[in-house]
């Protein structure tokens, strides 16, 4: 066990001067790194300089948190070299670059949940194999730290009780406890609320006011333009286009970044049909995570997409899962097609023609370890075309696959490639192909576009007003308003287990859907 | 009836009781070790076999009894690395792995012994650890004579937990450790190698479980015979989650399945043969499976335990 320096004792960062602009802090040359036969860095070559933000801008799985796990030393890069403050970082040691002043906040944390803050910050930071774990020098450095650099966190709160926002200061503490002098910051904003990004926007002007360097990940154009002084696109594992950011236009950087003209999807009037699903003071048995149903009522028909708004944990879990058979009725009435229902399983959901696009592709979407053509067919597996007497038809799967892979733009190696190493845009199509091949009377959208990059929201988004338009009864519900008004043909707000009467696009203002989503006059209206 | 109930208010029970308990407090705080560090360790039935073994044979060839306890734990540390080695960089199956261990474990002792034994047919006895009354504090009754006039390796497990304790709470590897079993990631990106953590915590954990099977040979038995450990590993797994992967609530639970055990042997004696004695040699596990119930439903089990960490793995 190597012996650590004694951090809790040491100053303070001290404020310095951003002089030594021009000469490159770091230097990435010629990197490559390939999964398998995935490509994912081709050699991509970067400078930061001090004091300086670079912007990496790039759809899902172009290649960018690999690059910097990389330069991490959590991953080994097949060619190139890594070069921090001139000198060479030796590959795939967390500690060497660690110790050249190089910080990683991740996009998954990297906390252990059961323990404080304050543990997690000096984790690693003092010697091993001291008789006590100095606490007072680590919270005394800890709260000079938060102070200077406006990163408020209590250093003795257990992580797990923590906000997704508190937790990503406790992140850049660990770095700047470390003295790191280089901070690499991967989609940093994907979790936080709009308040929590400007902070955290706040504080990263201060840390580059003290000389250090920030390479912020990204996907959103907004940000990006907003606080980097430099963009570096990327696209499949390659760089395509680097531009000084007061020099480019957001169109530009989403021409570089995808590298095809996005078309808004065409929504066309479809003249509604009969009503598909009619939830009468529906309440539910509160299984699902989040709020229960509390005497909802809704109706869907077909022809329409319907636009759910609210924001998560108000109902919307216990909603997707009664209508996909996950969740029980407690009181209330269903109707499906004009027949009365109790409730049904999920098997005989699928069999009444609901197509489901679950909240969590991880999670219930997909099985990661299993095949794209696994995956492709855990809903149909019983059908004669994919089984018969007990025996998977394993010609019959794979041709579905190929099918469906093709159809749906599914990017992946082959329909035996574990469903694992997708990038989240193309399990979302695979899940769109799943879903959206019976031809589904209803469709249940569950945040079918959270955490996917531009190009494959608009694919998801073209995907499901096709589905309309051939029929389909589509229940959008989503925490994005803007995608809630792009697509719905009608809106209504669910809070607290209640949604709102529902109005046609355009009837209600964005302000007056916002006060519905805080609650305000919905106990009125319903 | 009251009788029966006579028998929790003699010192000659408790004695008993913490006796049975100190070999289970050894190896529990092996396996929670193990754990801790997100490795679950089934190879601790057979290297309790060794350590019973290896500190039996080392006072029996001549050696002191100390070194006997040295030789004990360095015998299971060595099975540890072996463990370690396969189920951390290697990432197999800790669960196959520690059958392996355990099976391998107990077969080399039993033909370690046979070599070293060949002509003997009943087990050979040594002189064991004798009773080390502490002055003063002896003297208690019931509490003082259970606690303080039993062999140095029985203070010595007392001692193991309270340091166990302070290691993982109190200083920086125990901290690693802790971190290590719930997110070796959050170790592994503050520069720690999570490979060096866990193979670490394993040998030093298997080394304890080790001490734990010696003190049935060198404090309780006198002698090495086969099928001694008896399922002794396993009831220490049970334990640990009993204690919710905390030492003393593990201690705790060690000394009442040690109480539960010896008491269960005087009821024998003392319904003389009206009921089968199967019934009594089952109470202690039925006991224990209830109060896993009761306690371990809410247990917070260490996130990564089981979870092989690979390196540039996604």
């Amino acid at each position: 066990m190597p012996q650590q320096p004694d951090l809790a004792a040491s100053p303070p960062l001290s404020p310095q001067g951003r002089g030594e602009h021009g000469a490159p802090v770091l230097r990435l040359q010629n990197i490559t790194k390939r999964f398998g036969s995935l490509t994912a860095n081709n050699a991509i070559s970067l400078d930061l300089a001090a004091g300086e933000i670079v912007a990496l801008l790039g759809e899902n799985g172009a290649g960018k948190t690999t690059l910097m796990n990389i330069l991490f030393g959590h991953y080994v890069a097949d060619e190139g070299s890594v070069e921090v403050f001139g000198k060479p970082l030796p590959p795939g040691d967390p500690r060497a670059a660690l110790d050249a002043g190089v910080g990683m906040v991740h996009q998954h944390f990297t906390l252990a949940e059961n323990m404080t803050v304050l543990e997690n910050i000096a984790l690693g930071t003092q010697p091993m194999w001291r008789a006590r774990f100095d606490r007072v020098a680590a919270r005394t450095r800890i709260r000079s730290l938060s102070s200077d650099f406006g990163l408020a966190v209590d250093p003795d709160a257990v992580v797990a009780a923590l906000t997704v926002g508190e937790r990503q200061r406790v992140e850049i503490l660990k770095a700047l406890y470390r003295n790191a002098r280089i901070l690499i910051l991967d989609e940093p904003t994907a979790v936080l609320t709009p308040a929590e990004s400007e902070a955290l926007f706040k504080t990263l002007k201060l840390l580059v006011a003290q000389g250090l360097s920030v390479i912020f990940i990204s996907h959103k154009m907004a940000e990006v333009m907003g606080v980097s002084d430099r963009v570096m696109v990327l696209r499949a594992g390659r760089v395509v286009g680097e531009r000084r950011t007061s020099e480019t236009t957001r169109a530009e950087l989403a021409a570089l970044m995808v590298g095809e003209e996005i078309a808004p999807p065409q929504i066309r009037d479809v003249p509604y049909g009969g009503q598909v699903l009619v939830l009468d003071g529906v309440s539910t048995a509160g299984r699902s995570s989040g709020a229960s149903l509390d005497n909802a009522s809704l109706t869907l028909k077909s022809g329409e997409i319907f636009g759910l708004a609210g924001v998560s944990g108000n109902g919307q879990a216990a909603l997707s899962g009664l209508i996909s058979g996950t969740e029980t009725l407690r009181s209330g009435t269903i109707h499906l097609f004009g027949d009365e229902h109790r409730a049904w399983t999920t098997r005989e959901a699928l069999q009444l023609g609901i197509g489901r696009i679950p909240e969590d592709r991880h999670a219930t979407g997909t099985i990661g370890d299993m095949s794209v053509a696994e995956n492709l067919i855990l809903e149909s597996y019983r059908s004669p075309r994919f089984s018969r007497q007990g025996f998977l038809r394993r010609d019959a799967i794979k041709e579905f696959a190929r099918e469906i892979i093709a159809d749906y733009d599914v990017k992946c190696p082959s329909p035996d490639a574990r469903v694992r190493l997708l990038s989240g845009g193309n399990m979302q199509k695979l899940i769109l192909g799943r879903a959206l091949d019976p031809k589904p009377k209803l469709i249940v959208a569950n945040q079918p576009t959270r955490g996917l990059d531009v190009g494959a929201v608009a694919y998801v988004h073209r995907r499901l007003v096709e589905a309309r338009d051939h029929g389909a009864a589509v229940l959008l519900i989503s925490e994005d308003l803007e995608e809630i008004l792009t697509l719905s043909d009608r809106v209504a707000v669910i809070f607290k287990g209640r949604i709102s009467p529902s109005s046609k696009r355009g009837e209600r203002s964005v302000r007056e859907l916002g006060e519905l989503m805080a609650g305000h006059g919905l106990e009125a209206a319903a | 009836m009251t009788e029966a109930l006579e028998i929790l208010f003699t010192a000659s029970f408790w004695v008993a009781a913490i006796r049975i308990a100190s070999p289970l407090i050894f190896a529990t705080m092996g396996e929670l070790i193990c754990e801790r560090a997100g490795v679950l360790n089934l190879g601790i039935e057979g290297i309790m076999t060794v350590g019973a073994f290896a500190g039996w044979f080392t006072v029996y060839s001549g050696g002191d009894l100390w070194t006997g306890v040295l030789v004990a734990a360095l015998s299971g540390a060595a099975f540890g690395l072996l463990h370690g080695t396969l189920t951390v960089p290697l990432g197999l199956s800790q669960h196959v792995v520690g059958i392996g261990i355990t099976l391998l474990a107990t077969s080399l002792t039993y033909f370690t012994y046979r070599l070293a034994l060949p002509e003997v047919t009943s087990p050979p006895k040594i002189e064991p650890f004798q009773p080390l009354p502490i002055p003063g504090l002896s003297k208690i009754p019931i509490l003082g004579e259970a606690l303080f006039s039993q062999t140095p390796l029985t203070y010595l497990a007392f001692l193991t937990v309270a340091i166990v304790a302070w290691v993982l709470y109190r200083t920086p590897l125990g901290l690693a450790v802790r971190a290590a079993g719930e997110n070796p990631t959050a170790v592994e990106a503050q520069g720690i190698s999570v490979s060096g953590i866990r193979i670490g915590a394993v040998m030093a954990g298997s080394a304890l479980m080790a001490v734990g099977g010696a003190f049935l040979t060198m404090s309780a038995f006198n002698s090495f015979f086969f099928e001694m450990i008896n399922g002794r590993g396993w009831i220490c797994i049970a334990l640990v989650v009993f204690g919710s992967w905390r030492p003393g609530k593990a201690l705790l639970g060690a000394i009442l399945f040690a109480a539960f055990d010896a008491y269960q042997v005087r009821l024998q004696q003392l319904t003389g043969g009206i009921v089968p004695y199967q019934i009594f040699l089952m109470m202690p596990y039925l006991l224990s499976i209830l109060a896993l119930v009761l306690v371990a439903r809410r247990a917070t089990y260490p996130k990564a335990l089981m979870i092989p960490y690979q390196k540039g793995e996604r």
